[in-house]
C-alpha cells in the first residue's frame, strides 16, 4: 500500500502512473513487428494482419483478432486484396480498407458481412493513407490517393462520399495529417513540408499557427487528442508544438492556458520511438520509459494503452482525488480517513486522533467522498478495497449522508472488475464506464456472447427486466436458433426452458430469426410461446401457413389484423365484410350455407330496391332460404308481405291510394279513411289480424270521420272484443260527451267508475263506486270533486266510513 | 341587471371547475384526463402552424370531455369543420387535420375533399388522427383512392376508456353491444383490453379479476396475454383498484329493459343524456329572463351539463324519483335562509363575508332552479297514467305475473300504434322474466308488429332473437323464479325516501348485475354457484402477479375498490345503484364503473335496430 507512488513520475504539477492491464495471453511469433494492428478504444478488441504487403499467392496473410487481453476471438487467412488499413467501428466492427478504396467489413467474429467502395476513381489511384475516425455521427473513414486527392465518409453506415478539393503543391501523399471533426463538420489537417493546410468540402486553405516558424522545420508527425482538444505537431528539428483547440476550422490557436490544478488536468503529448516513451507536458518537463518491444498505443479518453507482444499497459495521469489521498504527506481529509482506518484495523488508538482531525475541519464527509471516488479510479482490487472499507468507516460518525455514491460505485467496481477479468477481457476505467454508459456495456457483452456474464450483471444492477435480462435473453436465443449442430426440438426446449416468459422477449423476433436461418419448423415451434397473437400472424403469413396465421389472428381479437386474410374465417370475415362489401358477405353466406343469414340479406336487399319486380323478386329468394332454414314464421311472414305488396300495388293503379310501403296496419287505416271499408274488411280476413286491433282500428277511425252513427252500428255488430270504455274514451278524445254516453251502460261493472268519470259524471261514478264497495275506486271519485259537489263528498265518505267498519 | 351577472360568475366558475369534479372520487381520474390531453397536445404541435380540424361528427361528443374549444386554440386550431363529402371550406391555415374513427366510408369523404381539393395554390398540409386506433384496413382504402400520399402524418389517438364523472369512465363506443352479440366482431372487446392496460399502467396493475360471461372471458384473456407482451418493465405503481369485476351485458339483459326510477335515469329515459349533456324542452325555463319581458320564449332546447361538478345534482342525481322532491324543497329552505342571512349582517366584516359567499349561493340557487323545472317536467310524464300503466306491467312481469300469457297492455299498446321501441321494451322483457316466450305468444307478438309497424322490422326481431333478448321457450324449465328468490330481485318493501337496498332505483326491482357485484364483495360468489350456472356465459377468477414491494398494507378499515366494467353498456339507474353500495357505511367497498357506453332500454334497443325509427312517429 504504501509503495502505490512508486509508480508515479512526476511531469510538472501532475503525475503520471502506468498500471499492468494483462499479461497478453496471445503468442504472437514475431511480435507487433510488420503487422498492421487496430484496436479499439474503450478496451475495445484488436485486429491483426501479418505482413499485409507480402504478395506471394501461396502464403496468404493471417488476419486475427483478439479480445483486449490477447484471448483469441477469430482468425482466418486473408483472401482479398493488399489491405491499408484496418480500424473498428463505434459498434465493434472490423473495417479492412483495401489498396483499390474497398472497404470490407466484419463483425467481431470474423463473419463477413458487407462491403463498399470508396468511390470509382480511386481504383486506378490507388489508397495511399486510410484514417478511421469516429464522430458523433458514427464511426468515419478518409482516404489519401496516390494522387493527392482527400475522400472522406463521414458515417459508414450511411454512405456518403466527400472528394475533397485539390492540395496546392501537394505530390504524393502528405507528410502527415489527420482527421477533425466538431460541430457537425468533418475537416482535414495535413502538413507538407513545412506548410499547414487545413481542408474542407470547398476549399484548402493556408493556416500559420503563432508561435511555430518554418524555421522550425518540417513537420512529420501530428496528432490530434481523442476528445479533438488538443492538437500536437512535431516537426523534424525536434520540436513539439501543442495547441489548445478552440475552434478547430478557423484554427484559431490560442496558447495552451497554464491550468493551474485542481481546475483541469493538463494536456500532455506521448511520443514513441524504437526504444523510449516520452511523456511531454506543457511545462515542457518529460517522463522517458524504456520500451523493449514494438508497441501499439491506443488513445482512450483518459489515457492511454501501451500494448506490447507480452503486456498491457495503461499510462494514465493520476487522478486529482488520487494523488490527494496518495501523496507523500498529504494531509487531504481522504488520505486521514484512510489512515484513520489503517490505524483502527490495528487497534490503536491513533484512529481516534486522525478522525478527531478530520472532524474539527468538519471534513468528514468530503473525507468520504474522496475516498469513494478514489476507489473508482483504482484499478488494483486490494486498493479499491482498502479506500471502500476507510469511507465505510468514515460513514459510520456522519448521520444524514446519502449512501448513494457508496452503494453505486461498489455495484459499479464489482461490475467492471468482472468485465475487466482477462477472460472478459474489457479494459475499462471507471471514467471510460461512465462514458459509455451501462447500456452500452452489456449490449458489448452480448455482442461478446458473454451471455451468463451479461444476465448476471442485468440482475445485479437490478435493470429492469424490458432493457436488462429481457434484452440478453433475445440476443442469446437469436444466436442459439442458429446452431446448426442441435435439433429443432432441442433448439425450443431450450430456448423455452431459458427464455420461459420473461417479459418483453418477442418469440416472434426470434422464430424470425429461426426463419431467416431457414429453419421454417423451428420458427413454427418457437411461434407457438408468443404471446401477442397479434404478432404471430405476419410472420406465419410470410411463411405461408395461412390456416395457423387464422387461427392466430382471431384469437388476437384484433379485427384489423383480419387485412391480412381473404377468405375462410368467419368471425373475423364478418366483421371485416361488414366494413366492406356488402356483396363478398353474400357470397360468403353461400359459402357457408348459411340459409338464415342469407335469406336476411334479401331481405335487407329488398329494401334498397325501387322497383317492385325487383323487390318481389329478392323477396322470393328470401322466401326459398328461409324455407331452407326451416323458419316457418318467417317464410310466412315475407309471403304476406309480397302479399301485401301486390294488393296495395292493385288499388294504387285502380284507386290511386298511394299505400305501397305501408304497414298493414296502416294500410287499412288508410282504407277506412279513404271510405273503402270492402277492401279493409278483405285485409283483416285475409291476414288474420286479431279482432282486438281491427276494432280498434275501426273504432279510432270512424270516431275520428265522426261518422256517430255507424259507429254505433259497428258496436252492435257483436259483443265488443276490447269492450266499451273503449268507446267512451275514444268518444271523449274526439269531444263528443253525447256519443260517450250511450256507450257508459254497456262498460263492465269493474270499468263503470272509469266511465262515469270520463263523461264527468260524478253521480253515476260514486254510485257505482259505492255499489262496488271498492275503497280505491272511492277515493279516485273523491279526487275528482271540488267543493261544490258536498252531497256526493258526503255520500262518498259515508261509505267509507262503512267499508272501513267492516 | 344583477341576476344576469350573478349568472356570467357562476359559468365562469363552473368552467373554471370543468374537470375538478374528476378528482373527488377515490380514484383520481383526472389522472387519465390529463394523460389523453396531453397526447393530443403532443399531436397537435407536431403539425407546425396554424390549423382546422375536420371533425367525424360522431367523435365530438367524447372529444368534449376531454377537451374543449380552448385547448385546441392553444395550439392553433383556427378553423373546426364536420366531415362530408365535397370540397373543404376555405379556410387560410397551413394545416387540415382530419380527426375520424376508422371507417372506411368515412375514408371515402376524406378521399373525396382531398381530390376536390385545388392542387394549384394548395399549399395545405394534410394529417390523419384515428380515433381510436389507425387501421391498415383504412389505409389501404385511402391508398386504393390515391391520396395516401397526400398525408404528411398519419396518427391514432388512443381514446378507449374517457372519464365521464368522478367514479365514471365510459368508451363511448355505441355499437359495441351489436358488434359482440349480433355479429361476432371482437374489435370492441379488443379495444377494451387495451384500454384496461392503459388503465392499469396509470393506476397500476389490478390485482384481482373476476368476470361473468364469454365477452368478460376474452376480454381477460386479451389482457393476461397483453400483460405478458408489454410487461417488460414492470409496473411500479401502487395498485388503486383491487378487483376488476369484468360482467357481460348479456349476463343481465332484463336491468336495462326496465324504466330507470331514479332522477338522472329518468332524466335520461324522457330526454335522453348524451356526453353528459342533455336538452330539454325551453318552455319551463323562460321564467329566467324575467326582466325583459316574456314576450319571446326562448325555442332553442335548453342544454344542461349533468356531472358530479354540481354540488345539488351529484346530491339527488341517484335518488329515486319520489325523493326528490323532498331534497329539492329542503335545499330550497337552505338557500333561501342563506339569503336571509344577510339580514343579519351588520358590521361590514360580515357583509364583507356575505358578499364573498355570494357567488356559490347564487349558483346553487340557479341550479336548484333547473333542477326544479326538471322535477316539474318529469313528474308531468310519471304522473300520467300511461307512465303508471307501463310500469305496473313491467313490475308485474319483474314478478313473474303471467309471463307466460299474451299481456294485453301490450296488445292495446300495439292496436294504439305506440312508439315501438316502447313494444319491443316490454316484449323482451317479458321473454327474458319467463326464460323465452311460448311459440304461440312469441309468434303472435310479432305478427302483430310486423303487420301494425312493418314487415321491414323483421330484421330487428331476427336481431333480438340473436342477441338473446327474445326467444322461443326451449324444453327446459323457466329459471327466472329461482333467479329472482335466490338473488333476491325483488324487494316487496322498497323504501324510495331513505333506501336500506339498492332495490330503491327500480321501485322494487334489484339489478341483477348489481346483486351479482354485491354478492361478489360479499359473501362471494361461491354461495350462489347454482345461480351462476343458469346465467349464459362462464365465471371466473384471475389473479395478476404484483412485483414485490407493491402488496398494499391495508389500514385498518381502509376500504376496497373495485372497478366494475360492463361490457355492452349500463344504465344510470345500475350506477346509481353501484353508488349506492360505495356508500353503505360497512360494506368496505368503493366501486368506479366502467362501461363501452352508457344506455337505456331505448338506446339499447335501438342499437339493436335494422331500421331505426324516430321514437316520436
Amino acid at each position: 500500500m504504501a509503495f502505490i507512488t512508486a509508480s508515479w513520475n512526476p511531469l510538472g504539477d501532475a503525475f503520471y502512473r502506468k498500471t499492468d492491464l494483462y499479461e497478453m495471453s496471445w503468442s504472437l511469433r514475431d511480435g507487433l513487428r510488420d503487422s498492421l494492428v487496430a484496436a479499439a478504444p474503450y478496451g475495445g478488441p484488436i485486429a491483426l494482419l501479418r505482413e499485409p504487403q507480402r504478395r506471394s499467392p501461396s502464403s496468404r496473410p493471417q488476419l486475427e483478432i483478439y479480445s483486449a487481453s490477447g484471448g483469441t476471438i477469430a482468425s482466418f487467412p486473408w483472401k482479398s486484396g493488399p489491405v491499408v488499413q484496418l480500424g473498428w467501428t463505434v459498434s465493434d466492427e472490423l473495417l479492412c480498407i483495401q489498396e483499390d478504396g474497398t472497404v470490407l467489413i466484419y463483425d467481431l467474429f470474423g463473419s463477413f458481412k458487407r462491403h463498399f467502395s470508396m468511390g470509382q476513381e480511386v481504383v486506378q489511384s490507388q489508397v495511399m493513407e486510410a484514417k478511421v475516425f469516429h464522430s458523433p455521427y458514427g464511426t468515419g473513414i478518409a482516404i489519401v490517393t496516390s494522387s493527392s486527392r482527400f475522400t472522406l465518409a463521414t458515417n459508414i453506415d450511411d454512405l456518403k462520399l466527400r472528394r475533397l478539393p485539390e492540395v496546392p503543391g501537394l505530390q504524393g501523399k502528405p507528410s502527415c495529417w489527420v482527421v477533425l471533426t466538431q460541430d457537425r463538420q468533418t475537416k482535414v489537417l495535413l502538413s507538407n513540408g513545412p506548410e499547414l493546410f487545413i481542408l474542407d468540402n470547398t476549399s484548402c486553405t493556408v493556416v500559420c499557427p503563432p508561435g511555430l516558424s518554418p524555421q522550425d522545420g518540417n513537420i512529420v508527425h501530428m496528432s490530434v487528442s481523442f476528445s479533438y482538444k488538443y492538437l500536437a505537431l512535431l516537426t523534424d528539428s525536434g520540436h513539439l508544438w501543442t495547441a489548445f483547440l478552440l475552434h478547430p476550422f478557423n484554427l484559431e490557436f490560442t496558447c495552451l492556458p497554464r491550468c493551474r490544478r485542481p481546475k483541469s488536468q493538463q494536456p500532455s503529448v506521448v511520443l514513441m520511438w524504437d526504444r523510449l516513451l516520452l511523456v511531454v507536458g506543457v511545462c515542457n518537463e518529460t517522463i522517458q520509459y524504456p520500451i523493449e518491444d514494438p508497441c501499439v498505443l491506443v488513445g482512450e479518453m483518459d489515457g492511454v494503452r501501451i500494448i506490447s507482444s507480452s503486456n498491457q499497459e495503461l499510462l494514465q495521469e493520476v487522478p486529482l482525488v488520487c494523488q490527494d489521498i496518495f501523496k507523500i504527506a498529504s494531509m487531504a481529509p481522504g488520505a486521514l480517513l484512510l489512515e484513520a482506518h489503517r490505524e483502527y484495523e490495528k487497534s490503536s488508538q491513533k484512529a481516534d486522533e486522525y478522525l478527531r482531525e478530520i472532524k474539527e475541519q468538519s471534513m468528514l464527509g468530503e473525507a468520504v467522498r474522496q475516498c469513494v471516488e478514489a476507489a473508482g479510479h483504482e484499478y488494483d482490487t486490494n486498493t479499491q478495497k482498502s479506500l471502500m472499507r476507510a469511507a465505510s468507516f468514515g460513514k459510520c460518525f456522519l448521520t444524514d449522508f446519502s449512501p448513494d455514491q457508496f452503494v453505486t460505485t461498489c455495484r459499479e467496481l464489482r461490475v467492471l472488475n468482472a468485465v475487466r477479468d482477462s477472460s472478459v477481457g474489457l479494459p475499462l476505467t471507471h471514467t471510460q464506464f461512465k462514458q459509455l454508459t451501462l447500456q452500452v456495456l452489456i449490449d458489448r457483452l452480448v455482442y461478446r456472447q458473454f451471455y451468463p456474464l451479461a444476465i448476471e450483471v442485468c440482475r445485479y444492477l437490478k435493470i429492469p427486466d424490458y432493457q436488462g435480462v429481457s434484452r440478453v435473453l433475445k440476443h442469446w436465443a437469436s444466436c442459439k436458433v442458429q446452431q446448426k449442430d442441435l435439433t429443432d426440438d432441442a433448439i425450443a426446449r431450450a430456448v423455452c426452458m431459458k427464455v420461459g416468459d420473461s417479459p418483453g422477449v418477442s418469440y416472434s423476433d426470434i422464430a424470425a430469426k429461426a426463419y431467416e436461418c431457414g429453419r421454417a419448423e423451428l420458427a413454427i415451434k418457437l411461434l407457438d410461446f408468443e404471446a401477442r397473437s397479434g404478432e404471430q400472424v405476419p410472420l406465419l403469413l410470410k411463411m405461408k401457413r395461412s390456416q395457423l396465421a387464422l387461427s392466430k389472428a382471431v384469437e388476437s381479437g384484433d379485427t384489423d389484423l383480419g387485412e391480412c386474410f381473404t377468405g375462410r374465417s368467419q368471425p373475423l370475415q364478418t366483421g371485416f365484410c361488414k366494413l366492406q362489401e356488402q356483396e363478398t358477405l353474400k357470397d360468403l353466406y353461400n359459402q357457408d350455407d348459411d340459409h338464415q343469414e342469407l335469406a336476411n340479406y334479401y331481405v335487407t336487399a329488398s329494401y334498397r330496391e325501387k322497383r317492385l319486380e325487383g323487390r318481389l323478386s329478392l323477396l322470393q329468394s328470401a322466401v326459398d332460404e328461409y324455407n331452407k332454414a326451416k323458419n316457418e314464421f318467417a317464410v310466412k311472414t315475407t309471403e304476406d308481405e309480397m302479399r301485401l305488396l301486390r294488393f296495395q300495388r292493385k288499388l294504387d293503379d285502380e284507386k290511386g291510394a298511394g299505400l305501397l310501403g305501408l304497414s298493414l296496419q296502416v294500410t287499412m287505416e288508410t282504407l277506412l279513411s279513404l271510405g273503402l271499408h270492402k277492401q279493409a274488411e278483405q285485409l283483416y280476413k285475409d291476414f288474420r289480424v286479431p279482432d282486438k286491433r281491427y276494432w280498434w282500428l275501426k273504432l279510432k277511425s270512424l270516431a275520428e270521420k265522426e261518422e256517430w252513427d255507424e259507429l254505433e252500428k259497428f258496436s252492435k255488430s257483436k259483443k265488443s272484443p276490447i269492450g266499451y270504455l273503449a268507446f267512451v274514451e275514444v268518444c271523449i278524445k274526439c269531444n263528443n260527451k253525447y256519443e260517450a254516453k250511450k256507450y257508459v251502460s254497456k262498460v263492465t261493472p269493474e270499468q263503470k267508475v272509469k266511465a262515469h268519470l270520463a263523461v264527468g259524471d260524478l253521480e253515476g261514478a260514486a254510485d257505482a263506486a259505492i255499489e262496488r264497495r271498492n275503497e280505491a275506486e272511492i277515493g279516485a271519485v273523491l279526487s275528482r270533486c271540488s267543493a261544490s259537489n258536498s252531497l256526493v263528498i258526503e255520500r262518498l265518505n259515508r261509505a267509507r266510513a262503512a267499508i272501513a267498519k267492516k | 341587471m344583477r341576476l344576469r351577472r350573478s349568472h356570467l360568475i357562476c359559468c365562469a366558475a363552473s368552467k373554471e371547475k370543468m374537470a375538478a369534479h374528476l378528482s373527488y372520487g377515490r380514484v383520481n381520474l383526472n389522472i387519465l384526463r390529463e394523460a389523453a390531453r396531453k397526447e393530443l397536445r403532443e399531436f397537435l404541435d407536431k403539425c407546425a402552424g396554424s390549423k382546422a380540424i375536420v371533425w367525424d361528427e360522431y367523435l365530438t361528443g367524447p372529444f368534449g370531455l376531454i377537451a374543449q374549444y380552448s385547448l385546441l386554440k392553444e395550439h392553433e386550431v383556427e378553423k373546426m369543420f364536420t366531415l362530408k363529402n365535397g370540397r373543404l371550406p376555405p379556410a387560410d391555415v397551413k394545416n387540415i387535420i382530419f380527426f375520424v374513427r376508422p371507417r372506411l366510408e368515412l375514408m371515402d369523404i376524406i378521399a373525396d375533399n382531398i381530390t376536390s381539393e385545388d392542387r394549384h395554390h394548395s399549399s395545405r398540409d394534410f394529417h390523419i388522427l384515428f380515433v381510436p386506433r389507425r387501421s391498415m384496413l383504412c389505409e389501404q382504402r385511402l391508398k386504393e383512392q390515391g391520396v395516401l400520399a397526400s398525408f404528411i402524418n398519419i396518427d391514432e389517438y388512443i381514446l378507449d376508456l374517457i372519464p365521464y364523472d368522478g367514479d365514471l369512465l365510459s368508451m363511448e363506443y355505441e355499437s359495441a353491444f351489436r358488434e359482440c352479440y349480433l355479429e361476432n366482431d371482437q374489435t370492441s372487446l379488443y379495444h377494451t383490453a387495451k384500454g384496461l392496460m392503459t388503465l392499469q399502467a396509470l393506476y397500476g396493475t389490478i390485482p384481482q379479476i373476476y368476470g361473468k360471461g364469454e365477452c368478460a372471458r376474452l376480454v381477460a384473456n386479451m389482457m393476461l396475454r397483453m400483460k405478458r407482451e408489454f410487461a417488460g418493465s414492470q409496473n411500479q405503481i401502487l395498485p388503486v383498484f383491487d378487483t376488476l369485476l369484468l360482467l357481460d351485458r348479456n349476463v343481465d339483459l332484463l336491468t336495462p329493459l326496465a324504466t330507470q326510477l331514479t332522477y338522472e335515469g329518468l332524466i335520461d329515459e324522457i330526454y335522453g343524456i348524451s356526453n353528459g349533456y342533455v336538452k330539454l324542452p325551453p318552455e319551463k325555463f323562460a321564467q329566467k329572463k324575467q326582466g325583459e319581458g316574456s314576450k319571446d320564449l326562448p325555442t332553442e332546447p335548453k342544454k344542461l351539463q349533468l356531472n358530479s361538478a354540481e354540488e345539488l345534482y351529484a346530491e339527488i342525481r341517484d335518488k329515486n324519483f319520489n325523493a326528490v322532491g323532498a331534497a329539492l324543497s329542503k335545499k330550497a329552505k337552505i338557500i333561501s335562509a342563506a339569503f336571509e342571512e344577510r339580514h343579519n349582517a351588520k358590521t361590514v366584516g360580515e357583509i364583507k363575508q356575505f358578499v364573498s359567499q355570494l357567488p356559490h349561493m347564487q349558483a346553487a340557487r340557479s341550479s336548484l332552479a333547473n333542477h326544479t323545472s326538471i322535477a316539474e317536467l318529469i313528474k308531468d310524464i310519471t304522473t300520467s297514467e300511461a307512465f303508471f300503466d307501463n310500469l305496473t306491467v313491467e313490475q308485474e312481469f319483474m314478478t313473474g305475473v303471467d309471463t307466460d300469457k299474451v299481456n294485453t297492455y301490450i296488445e292495446d299498446c300495439i292496436a294504439q300504434k305506440d312508439p315501438l321501441i316502447k313494444i319491443l321494451r316490454l316484449v323482451c322483457m317479458q321473454s327474458v322474466c319467463n326464460n323465452g316466450l311460448k311459440h304461440k305468444v312469441m309468434d303472435y307478438y310479432k305478427r302483430e308488429i310486423l303487420q301494425t309497424y312493418g314487415y321491414e322490422h323483421m330484421l330487428t326481431l331476427n336481431n333480438l332473437e340473436k342477441a338473446g333478448l327474445l326467444k322461443p321457450q326451449t324444453g327446459s324449465r323457466n329459471n327466472y323464479p329461482t333467479i329472482r328468490k335466490t338473488l333476491k330481485l325483488w324487494m316487496e318493501d322498497a323504501n324510495e325516501q331513505n333506501p336500506n337496498d339498492i332495490s330503491y332505483v327500480y321501485s322494487g326491482y334489484s339489478p341483477l348485475s348489481i346483486r351479482l357485484t354485491q354478492i361478489l364483495a360479499r359473501p362471494g360468489w361461491r354461495s350462489i354457484e347454482e345461480v351462476l350456472k343458469m346465467l349464459p356465459g362462464p365465471h371466473f377468477e384471475e389473479r395478476q402477479q404484483l412485483p414485490s414491494g407493491l402488496h398494499k398494507k391495508r389500514q385498518q378499515g381502509e376500504n376496497r375498490t373495485t372497478l366494475v366494467f360492463f361490457l355492452g353498456g349500463v344504465t344510470y339507474a345500475e350506477i346509481a345503484a353501484l353508488r349506492f353500495l360505495s356508500q353503505v357505511e360497512d360494506s368496505g367497498m368503493e366501486y368506479v364503473i366502467a362501461t363501452t357506453k352508457l344506455i337505456n332500454g331505448t338506446t339499447w334497443i335501438k342499437s339493436l335496430m335494422d331500421r331505426p325509427e324516430s321514437p316520436t312517429q
